[in-house]
């Protein structure tokens, strides 16, 4: 992308156009996008809104008919997880001058990512055969394609992997968070309407932790025991890691303003690692294993394991498909 | 710019070139590594010739990098660095990979070898071309000097150091110093008595205006580094004030306690409650086991209070912790003897005529519990025959595979002192006689000629089961005497162990806290075993005496005079450059998380409490690296280990490996899948 900063370039009707799309995410990117309130018109009033399926009318052929580049800024919410949405991905990329990974899903594969850890074919099992609430006599599972008596119909290819974004196009900025903060939206957009974007290839928020913007007092750690968040009512003024309480602020991007802290609920990591970590899990890992406060063996296993007894689902909660682990192994042949 | 990388790869005579073909590695190098200019081999890098080369080359060829393959950076990073520095290139451009330790000395698969050498060479030519220029750091030397251990190696070290000039501080946990050669009679070979060439040093180190005496205290924890150690010390209270003691000794004579002397008497005599634990103690100062005391047990007595003159008892004295910074650190910590009740089959503990040779050795002493008669544990009887067993605990792989080294010397000591003192038959019970230092094989000679009797076996049992009238109501030594070939069972009247030497209880514990290494037995680890025997990895720590092995006297007071020796060199040389190997912490990253805050082992980082940051202390980073990895943040980063440096040197490393072969998981197919579904 040659142009990537610098006032955003007029068309016909003199607006910039803009384009929002939604993979592999739950839509609450969708929606935080309206948490900006009534700065929304604003968006309108600077930008050509052509394309963003989930509000208003557009049709694939028609992205499909612009010129390259021809988008100004896409904001692309949710992961990869079928040909169909890698195929959009790739499309809208080369429709647009400005990529943004829009939301943890996009960034780093979020909860959807966590169905890493299962294959294709545990993850149809249980949605369309196991489950209770199914109800599948024949057992039918998606296929690609399906005779039908009207000729052949096709389904998106369901992947074995859900990947981020930028594991399939080239993305120029990430806007973090699950879903991104109002504020930091806003300021994205207007960074883009006034060109004052950072060069390309940046996470838009802060290079230090969340524990920079929590207010809460605190100490040299040594941990004892880890205590699930039911357990316990944390005191509102201390650090809620030195509480026992598994934080994943120290080690996750600032920039929402310790929301979760505040409200004496621990940090869960959406915004993603810091500037320069590749895998924000085993920097959650050194940090805690660094700081329990026993020498044996034993019982330092059995701290962890009693307070933290699913160890993927709590340091790679969003980031498992962009960590180094990125998934499970996949049995060989067939089996995925 | 590209680099201008020289590759040296030395054949170490046959050490390397012997198993790996360094010509074909220095031609690939040469041939195939990105950026290499200059690939030689060479018979000895580390010679001055081998060096010289280097510096030509540097200049000859404007080199920017250069890379050593040789043996560990341990013995010649040193060397190379400066041979770089020399030629005009700062130091830290440089990089060794280690093909000697790593490859030559470990396989004897030359084809394997070869091509492993290639391996490291690639990985330190990909690690040497990140490698940024770093200034050593001056450090100020701080001329005091804690010494660990007042036994006669302590005692020799504080004393060459106070005598030069510089202030010490004594350390010893012991009520008195003088360590186990306070407990001696005489001294192998020349039987001067122990005492009367031990208490003059002691008195020296204990009046000397340089020197800090601190006894009855131990080293509670040491941080910082060379030149500026900060070292906690705590004081144990001794219910005594030092500052009005005068030593006179009304209270020990008025305590109506008795207690067995289980360290300075080694169980075979008795003190009293307040005590000083000998005559020639320094300082003579009591002190009061609270353990026995009736007062601290029964909460009556304080006899020993009314009856001092200067008013010195005080039964409230608290411990104290004393913290002082000292530029350097001398371990002088000795040993400990083998618990002989490990052995059950010598019938240490439950045959009463069996002795410790610490036990023999008060015995000897004319200060000692029997006056200096040689008796059996009834006091009065004598021996008619006496055995000394040798490496009881030693050369033994149940229980310590090392030879003590000085048990031999003493147990002909011994067997000249019962010849001397009685009218006993000595049988020595050996496995080898060991006398390898200046007159100890001519006193091995004296003994054979005084008639003590050696019989070269390793004793099986020592026994009170007679099966004759001979043996009824003595022990019985049953041993295979390996020169005869014959199996011998001697009644004797007295058993004398020759217990193993071993590292102190607590050995390991003091090595953590001074950041240098043991030996699985837990003697402490030198920096080189021949060429660097008194230093350790840990720059400003040095060791002295037993506590880096088994050893005599005149090896201890050598040992104790080079260490001081080498803190000495330090001192005068008032400025000590370290490595700037340090990590950093990007303040801007930093969210003031707290982790890394108690993990650092040298205590080197501070917490700003303004500013919500952690910071490092150059001056105290040794650069371990352990708040890098724990900074979750990814906040702290280490100089000369970056990731870059690291990730670079792997991929050197992995320069055959396939990337397909990594990639092979990886759902290659769905990714070069053709999206026709959607573009119909």
């Amino acid at each position: 992308m040659s142009e990537s900063t610098g006032a955003a370039p007029t068309r016909s009707n003199g607006k910039p156009k803009l384009a929002l799309y939604w993979a592999a995410s739950c839509g609450g990117c969708e929606i935080a996008v309206l948490a900006i309130d009534e700065k929304i018109l604003t968006v309108a009033e600077h930008f050509d809104i052509i394309f963003w399926p989930c509000v208003v009318d557009g049709k694939v052929r028609d992205v499909e008919k612009l010129p390259d580049g021809a988008i100004h800024v896409c904001l692309f919410n949710g992961g990869i997880r079928t040909s169909e949405q890698e195929y959009m991905a790739k499309l809208l990329r080369r429709k647009s001058k400005v990529l943004v990974a829009f939301g943890s899903c996009a960034h780093e594969g979020c909860i959807p990512g966590l169905a890493n850890l299962s294959s294709r074919q545990e993850i149809f099992e249980t949605v369309f055969r196991d489950s209770i609430s199914t109800d599948n006599p024949q057992g039918v599972l998606p296929q690609t394609e399906t005779e039908v008596p009207e000729g052949k119909i096709h389904l998106p290819l369901f992947y074995n992997t859900l990947k981020p974004l930028e594991a399939v196009v080239h993305v120029d900025y990430t806007l973090p968070g699950c879903p991104p903060e109002a504020e930091n939206i806003w300021e994205a957009l207007q960074a883009i309407v006034n060109g004052t974007l950072p060069p390309p290839g940046r996470v838009l928020g802060k290079s230090t932790t969340v524990c920079d913007e929590c207010p809460r007092q605190r100490t040299e750690k040594k941990i004892r025991e880890f205590k699930r968040i039911w357990e316990v009512i944390p005191d509102e003024t201390t650090c809620l890691l030195e509480q026992g309480i598994v934080c994943s602020g120290i080690a996750t991007r600032a920039g929402c303003g310790a929301k979760c802290p505040k409200v004496n609920s621990p940090c869960i990591g959406c915004h993603g690692p810091n500037e320069g970590v590749e895998d924000i899990g085993a920097r959650m890992m050194t940090a805690l294993a660094s700081v329990i406060d026993s020498k044996d063996p034993e019982e330092v296993e059995q701290i962890i394991t009693r307070g933290i007894p699913d160890l993927v689902g709590t340091f790679y909660r969003f980031g498992l498909a962009a960590s180094l682990l990125r998934r499970s192994r996949l049995q060989p042949a067939g089996a995925g | 710019m590209a680099e201008r990388i020289g590759v040296y790869v030395c054949h170490c005579g046959s050490n390397i070139a012997g198993i790996i073909d360094v010509e074909e590695v220095a031609r690939w190098a040469g041939g195939n590594l990105q950026d290499v200019v200059v690939a030689k081999d060479y018979k000895f890098m580390c010679s001055s010739s081998g060096q010289q080369m280097i510096e030509e080359d540097i200049k000859n060829h404007q080199l920017t990098r250069v890379v050593v393959a040789a043996c560990s950076p341990q013995l010649h990073e040193r060397t190379f660095r400066r041979a770089c520095k020399n030629a005009g290139l700062n130091p830290y451009l440089f990089q060794m990979a280690n093909i000697r330790e790593h490859i030559s000395w470990v396989t004897t698969d030359k084809k394997a070898a070869t091509e492993k050498a290639k391996s490291l060479v690639a990985a330190a030519v990909r690690r040497v071309r990140l490698h940024r220029p770093l200034e050593p750091l001056p450090v100020e030397v701080n001329p005091r000097t804690l010494v660990v251990g007042g036994g006669i190696a302590g005692i020799q070290a504080a004393l060459e150091l106070a005598d030069a000039g510089y202030p010490v501080i004594l350390l010893e946990r012991e009520p008195s110093i003088g360590g186990h050669m306070a407990q001696f009679d005489k001294t192998f070979p020349t039987l001067d008595c122990s005492a009367c060439i031990l208490t003059p040093r002691m008195s020296e180190a204990g009046q000397h205006p340089n020197i800090t005496l601190l006894t009855y205290s131990e080293l509670e924890e040491v941080s910082g580094s060379v030149g500026h150690f900060k070292v906690k010390i705590r004081k144990r209270a001794r219910y005594v004030r030092e500052d009005r003691c005068t030593g006179c000794g009304i209270c020990v004579e008025k305590c109506p306690t008795k207690v067995r002397d289980d360290v300075f008497e080694a169980g075979l005599g008795v003190r009293k409650s307040i005590y000083i634990p000998f005559a020639q103690a320094v300082p003579r100062i009591p002190v009061l086991d609270t353990e026995h005391c009736i007062y601290f047990t029964r909460g009556k007595c304080q006899i020993c209070g009314k009856f001092c003159p200067t008013d010195a008892i005080d039964y409230d004295q608290k411990d104290q912790i004393l913290e002082y910074e000292v530029g350097n650190i001398i371990l002088a910590t000795g040993w400990k003897m083998f618990d002989c009740t490990r052995i059950p089959q010598y019938g240490y503990g439950r045959l009463p005529n069996v002795f410790t040779a610490m036990e023999f050795e008060r015995m000897c002493n004319a200060a000692g519990p029997t006056g200096g008669k040689i008796v059996l544990r009834d006091g009065k009887t004598e021996p008619r025959r006496v055995a000394i067993i040798h490496c009881v605990g030693s050369r033994d792989v149940n229980y310590n595979e090392y030879c003590s080294g000085i048990c031999c010397m003493a147990a002909l000591k011994y067997g000249h002192l019962v010849l001397e003192k009685t009218n006993a038959e000595v049988y020595s019970f050996y496995i080898d006689m060991r006398t390898n230092q200046k007159g100890y094989e001519e006193f091995y000679q004296r003994l054979l000629e005084e008639g003590m009797k050696f019989i070269r076996g390793k004793v099986a049992e020592v026994t009170n089961a007679d099966r004759s009238e001979e043996e009824k109501g003595r022990l019985v030594v049953q041993v295979e005497d390996t020169l005869t070939g014959r199996q011998r069972r001697i009644p004797v009247d007295m058993v004398i162990l020759m217990g193993a030497l071993e590292p102190q209880e607590d050995a390991m514990d003091l090595a953590r806290k001074v950041g240098i290494s043991c030996s699985s037995a837990g003697w402490f680890t030198e920096r080189h075993p021949k060429l660097d025997p008194v230093a350790t990895m840990t720059d400003g720590v040095f060791v002295a005496g037993c506590c880096q092995g088994p050893k005599d006297i005149p090896a201890s007071v050598a040992q104790g005079a080079a260490a001081a020796a080498r803190v000495a060199g330090l001192i005068s040389r008032r400025t000590v450059w370290i490595e700037p190997v340090v990590a950093s912490i990007d303040e801007s990253k930093c969210s003031g998380c707290r982790i890394c805050n108690n993990l650092c082992p040298f205590n080197a980082i501070e917490y700003d409490e303004q500013e919500g940051v952690s910071r490092v202390i150059t001056a105290l980073c040794k650069g371990c690296g352990t708040c890098i990895a724990a900074c979750p943040a990814k906040a702290i980063a280490g100089n000369h280990f970056a990731d870059d440096q690291i990730l670079a040197e792997l991929e050197g490393a992995l320069w055959d490996a396939s990337p397909e072969a990594l990639l092979a998981t990886f759902g290659k197919k769905e990714e070069q899948l053709e999206l026709k579904v959607l573009n119909v």
